[in-house]
Formats: structure tokens, sequence, C-alpha cells
């Protein structure tokens, strides 16, 4: 079952979970990061890295967050792949905090 | 002299190893920007370490990285030189002489032991050997495993103990259509294993699996999981411990054990049980193993650093197999520092040594944690460390592979990426044949048979291709 990423990433993009997938296959915009489904391996790293958890599997994805798979599936292919780590947004530290996570 | 990296002087780096810390150090180096030669010396004729010999074969999706290390094996600056041992067929120091730096990929073969007397007792085998057997790995392709008997016992709670608890317990039928090794295969078949035992030293809390994989074997056909209500009784600071956020994946793990402790137990052929809180102090068996002996366990300690002290309570499990899966330790190389407590290659963020030159990434770099995608972060890290290296390196031009081969001299044949395509091929038309993805050779010796073989039969140019420079 493919791993997605939720609005979780919205406001931080720390994008530590990029630099853990063995395939490349995050893509981003300015505002969050995408995973392409087809690509993606399913092997978890990136749930392990992401500092706010916003990276689920499936079968893990919290009900309200369940229109976050169809929207990885239709984002990702025509945004650029993101494989490298990149300054995460101005607001990461403060959003980290508001979603509780030290 | 100017530092290596230019077109006159191209940095010739040295991988030893050629599993995702290797192939990801690889492309880290080939994305550098800067006129590179990457070497990647690997002892077998097959590449990708782990990926090919540790990731269970009913696992196939995670073997997709593969893609990515075909990509960087595509590259004009990238050559496969399998079939060679450094320490063995080529010293580290040789190996300096012909390239600017020597990155050691090279994971963690050996297992650590219990230290306790009857450890290598018939029947008490290490999960490494299993692991290696049921995938096929050369060098464990003949062990024996007995499994005529009914009980099998696996210390250590992480995800290798879980593989090798899902490959003795997932009914034959379902490994049939995997590239899982044909001899494996027929052994598992008459298996009459019906009873594994996972045995960890600490709580249910701090089990090191990865959730989606505990998970799954509770999806097995076949197959019911127990656990002791009891033991997921939890004290005060593993209450404190689930609570951090960060702490999801034991979250998720726990949550999975009292789904299945409130289960209503449905009669399956075969069973999983967990036991937690119980070291194992003593190996009986007169011939062969028949039993082991444990010790109840309490947890002192802070929170994330609790460790488990006897109550010297103890109690027996028969039973006629028993894998050790408690973690894995580096092999030395002559010429490297190796720190034999934690069986790594001593390091300051991949650097090894005081003078620049010698560098690690992956297992033995950080010692056994993590998954694949883990040893691309690692991996990036180090080559980023000796690109920052760059000007205090050694600047002479290097010969590279070429000084290899004839170091090497004709007794020591190298395996191209071109002839381990080969072998791959043919991997792909035995397993079509047999209704799986891949049949793997599990020979060396019919690995380099096949080499040799194709070498005669194709074009002359290929051949040139095969056993010459890559670029």
């Amino acid at each position: 079952m493919p791993h997605i990423v939720t609005d979780k990433c919205q406001r931080c993009r720390f994008t530590d979970c990029v630099t853990t997938c063995p395939v490349a296959c995050f893509h981003g915009d300015a505002t969050m990061l995408y995973i392409d489904n087809v690509q993606c391996v399913d092997c978890g790293a990136c749930v392990q890295a992401c500092p706010v958890h916003a990276i689920y599997e499936e079968s893990d994805l919290p009900a309200d967050k369940i229109e976050w798979l169809q929207i990885n599936a239709q984002r990702a292919p025509g945004l650029p792949v993101i494989s490298e780590k990149q300054v995460p947004l101005p607001t990461a530290e403060a959003r980290k905090r508001e979603l509780g996570y030290e | 002299m100017s530092a290596p990296g230019s077109a006159d002087n191209p940095l010739r780096v040295a991988i030893v190893g050629s599993g995702p810390g290797g192939f990801y150090a690889a492309e880290a180096l080939l994305k550098s920007g800067l006129t590179v030669q990457v070497d990647m010396i690997e002892r077998l004729p097959v590449p990708f370490g782990l990926v090919r010999f540790g990731v269970a074969p009913d696992h196939p999706k995670l073997k997709q990285c593969t893609a990515v290390f075909d990509q960087v094996a595509q590259s004009s600056h990238f050559r496969f030189i399998g079939n060679v041992t450094v320490g063995r067929d080529i010293s580290v120091e040789q190996l300096q002489s012909t390239h600017h730096a020597v990155l050691f990929a090279c994971g963690a073969e050996l297992d650590r032991r219990l230290g306790l007397a009857n450890e290598d007792l018939p029947g008490s085998h290490t999960a490494t050997e299993f692991v290696g057997w049921y995938n096929g790995h050369p060098d464990y392709r003949d062990r024996q495993f007995d499994m005529s008997g009914e009980t099998a016992v696996i210390v250590g709670q992480g995800n290798v103990a879980i593989d090798v608890a899902r490959i003795l317990c997932k009914p034959v039928d379902d490994l049939r259509t995997t590239d899982i090794a044909a001899h494996a295969l027929e052994v598992l078949a008459a298996s009459r294993v019906r009873e594994v035992h996972l045995i960890g030293r600490r709580g249910p809390a701090q089990a090191s699996f990865t959730a989606k994989e505990l998970r799954e074997l509770g999806e097995l056909n076949g197959c019911e999981v127990r656990v002791s209500s009891d033991d997921l009784q939890l004290g005060p600071v593993c209450l404190q411990e689930l609570e951090n956020k960060g702490n999801f994946n034991a979250v998720k793990n726990m949550e999975t054990f009292r789904g299945w402790s409130t289960r209503s137990a449905q009669p399956a052929a075969k069973r999983i049980c967990f036991h937690f809180f119980q070291s194992p102090v003593a190996i009986a068996g007169t011939s062969r193993l028949e039993r082991i002996e444990l010790e109840r366990n309490t947890l002192t300690g802070l929170p994330f650093g609790q460790s488990a002290q006897s109550t010297g309570l103890t109690s027996e499990l028969a039973c006629n197999l028993m894998f050790r899966s408690i973690g894995y330790r580096g092999v030395p190389i002559p010429g490297v520092p190796f720190d034999a407590a934690r069986g790594i290659f001593p390091n300051m963020a991949g650097r090894i040594g005081t003078s620049p030159g010698l560098y690690a990434a992956g297992w033995i770099k950080r010692g056994p944690s993590g998954i694949i995608g883990t040893n691309r972060a690692d991996a990036v890290a180090t080559v980023q460390g000796l690109l920052a290296d760059l000007t205090e390196l050694d600047a002479r031009p290097r010969a590279g592979a070429d000084a290899l081969s004839e170091i090497l001299g004709p007794h020591r044949p190298m395996v191209s990426y071109a002839d381990w395509r080969r072998i791959d091929q043919e991997e792909l038309r035995l397993g079509a044949a047999a209704g799986k993805p891949r049949e793997k050779l599990t020979r060396v010796s019919d690995m380099l048979d096949l080499v040799k073989r194709s070498r005669h039969s194709m074009q002359p140019i290929n051949i040139a291709q095969s056993i010459g420079s890559s670029s």
C-alpha cells in the first residue's frame, strides 16, 4: 500500500524524508511534498524521518486525511522530483510545535 | 598540484561493497559535479548486497530500488568489479595507490553471539545463516536446517526476527511465486515447524519492529499470533515513552499487540508467540538442541534508556531450532582500524582515521540500524565529508581500475556490470520457467561459468566491452 504525505507537511516542508527515499519518489511544490505512489516501494523510511509524522502508509491514514491519497497520486507526477534536503519553510519550527512535536 | 576532480585528474574513488550504502555513495559522487571515476569492488560476482540477500523474497516491491542502482551503473564514470575481495585479493594499501579515496560500504555480515555455552549445538543457528540460505547467498546455500521438529525459537526482536518467523510460518505455496531459493523451498515444503517463539529481553514498547512488518505477521494464512496480556501491562516509564509523539512506531506496535492479545484465538495450523522481558541464559541438549532456559527481566532506567535487569525467575522452553538475531557486526579488513566492541570501522561522520583517504558508509559506519533508505542519507553525508576533504587528499593522478586488473592478474577474473547483466538475464529466464520472478544462481562457480560462456559466445566488440574499461 502506498505512502502518502498529508497536510501536516504544509508550513513545514522539512524535506528530511527525501534524503531517505531509496527511489527518489518525492515531488514538491512551494507548499509541500507529494509521493508518487507508482514509484514508491513502500519501505517506510520516510515515515520515521519526518519530524512531524506527516507521512502515513495508506492503511494508517487517519480518517480525516483520506483525501490526501488522491491528492498525492494526482499532484506528484507533474511536479519536479525533490531528492535532496532543502531549507524548511520559515514557519516550520512554529508549525512543528503547533502540531505537538518537540 | 590541483585537487583531484578535474578532467586531467579525475577523482578516483574505490567503493568496497555493492549494497545500498555503496550504490547511494556512488550516486552522490557521480552527482557531485566533479570529474569522478567510481570503481565499485564486490567480493561476489553479483551486486546489491542485502537488497539481493537480505530483503525477504515475499517483499518484492522493496527490491525495485535496484532500478535506481541500475541507473547509477549506466554512468560511463562507474565501473563494477565483482569477484574481488579487498583484504585478500588486493590490499587496502594497493587500493590507495590506485585510487584517491577508498569508501567502505561492506555492511555488517556477522551475527552477534549470545555468549552462552552450547551456542553452536546442532539446531542452534544465526538468523544470518537462515536468511542467507533462503535468499540463495553462496556462503550459506549449503547450510542444513533440521525442520523435523515442531518448535522454533528466535532470539531478538527486530525486523530480521520477523522475516525469519514469517518465512517459517507462511504457507509454502505462498512462497512458490517468489524468488526464494529452490533449495530452501524444498526444505520448507517438508518443514514440520508449527510453533515459533520470538524472545525479547525488554518489553513490547521497546521492540524495534517496524509497525508495518509486525502487522503483516497477523495477516498470514493459517497462522495465529499470541501475546500474553500480562506482558502488555506497561509500567509508568514505558507509558511515558509512548506519550512522546515522535515514538509513533512503538504506539502502533502496541496497538497491534493489544489487538492480538484480545482477539479470540482462532485455532490455526501454525502459531507465532511473542515473549517479552526474557533473556536466554542457557542452551541445553545432548547431541542437539533440546531446550533453552530463560530468565525473567524487569526494566530499570529513564525513558528511552531502560535496560533489562534479571529477576532471577527462570523458565524453560523446549525447542528443536533456534535462531539468534540480536545484532550484527562488520568483518575487519587488514589495514583498516576496527572497533571490535561495536563491530564497525571507527569513524568521525564517515571519515576513518586521522589522515583523509578512508571513508565508511552504511552499516560498517554506524552499525546495523535502519532500512534501505536510511543508508542513502548516510552515504550522502559520507560523500559530503569526502568532497570537503578534496584539497587534503594526495592529489597525484591515479590509474584506477586498469591498474587493479594488473595487480590482480589473470587468475582472478573480474566480473563487470555487463557480466552481471548476463547472470541477471539467466536468472530471469530460469525464474520464468519455474513460475517465479527469478531463480538465483547460488554458486559462485556457476556464476563464473556463465560469465565465461557468455563472453565466448558474444561478438568480439562485446567481449571488449565486458572485460575492458567501461568508459
